[in-house]
């Protein structure tokens, strides 16, 4: 069995507002910093998990991702993955 | 309908259960059973309220954990057989984590926790869930939610729309819904969620009576 790290970054999709980024970059322009033209929150979940080599486990994350991790009516996933 | 029981979800986490429970049993005589949400034997219920409150703590999103509780995964068959299900706040936000209800509930746009008193109008009566006797069309419920601004995208929207999917809207939009929307039901009808708690409006002495009828339409056919 094979171990991998995985993180996995769930973001609000483009069309969904984010008021609270919008509140965070509103207290950065506050805070004086200069150019900031968008903000937006997300999640980021790091899964350490077993596996018969990567594509097994991408499919487990795949199915992870798709029906619990991210609501996908709302939100976009991605992952990066690392063999231990 | 003597024997008519409505069965009251309870996750770890919900707080509406027995404000459920007292509305039916006290002000409409409706008896009620409370189903611990890792029962998955929905035989004795008549018709079933998942209630508000924050279900495993709100964790990842709201109702994210709820929705696979052995309970909600029995739920199908029920929904399928035309039972009603009524989601409230918190339910609401079960049904639409669980594929019952299109659409999601994301954080109010102000990002407040807003409780108060909202005017809603009636939009459909599908399902029965708002005919009320003397045809009011404006009623007015509690809201008290962080997380209640109801999103679709716009294919969804216009299918709401054009099949009279959509059941309440707010007067003066709280929160940021997408068309002001406060409260959807399925196509068949059988199954509502709303933001609004119709419980918490049962009586004169707590402000008001405009949440009966939504609650005693669940023994109705």
């Amino acid at each position: 069995m094979d171990q991998f790290a995985v993180k996995v970054f769930v973001r609000l999709r483009p069309s969904v507002l984010d008021p609270a980024g919008e509140a965070t970059k509103s207290a950065s322009i506050k805070l004086g910093a200069e150019g900031i033209k968008s903000l937006r929150i997300g999640k980021m979940i790091e899964v350490k998990i077993e596996g018969n080599g990567e594509n097994e486990v991408r499919e487990k994350i795949d199915l992870l991702c798709d029906r619990l991790f991210a609501n996908t009516v709302i939100e976009d996933y991605e992952y990066s993955l690392e063999k231990l | 309908m003597d024997n008519f029981t409505v069965g009251i979800v309870v996750f770890p986490g919900s707080n509406c259960d027995r404000d459920v429970s007292w509305a039916l049993e006290g002000c409409l005589d409706i008896r009620t059973k409370y189903l611990w949400h890792e029962s998955s034997d929905l035989s004795d219920v008549d018709a079933i309220v998942l209630p508000g409150g924050f279900s495993y703590g709100d964790y990842l999103r709201c109702g994210a954990i709820a929705r696979f509780s052995p309970l909600i995964n029995a739920l199908d068959e029920f929904v399928k057989s035309g039972k009603k299900v009524l989601g409230i706040c918190n339910g609401f936000q079960i049904l639409t984590e669980s594929g019952f209800l299109p659409g999601a509930l994301v954080a109010n746009k102000n990002l407040n926790f807003i409780c108060d008193d909202v005017e809603l109008d009636i939009v459909s009566s599908k399902g029965g869930w708002f005919n009320n006797v003397d045809e009011k069309q404006t009623i007015k419920l509690p809201i008290a939610h962080g997380e209640g601004r109801y999103h679709c995208d716009s294919d969804t929207l216009k299918k709401l729309i054009d099949n009279e999917l959509i059941a309440l809207r707010y007067k003066n939009n709280p929160n940021g819904s997408s068309f002001d929307i406060a409260g959807i039901t399925n196509e068949k009808g059988n199954v509502l969620g709303l933001m609004p708690h119709p419980e918490r409006a049962c009586d004169e002495t707590i402000g008001g009576t405009d949440g009966l009828f939504t609650l005693k339409s669940l023994i109705l056919k």
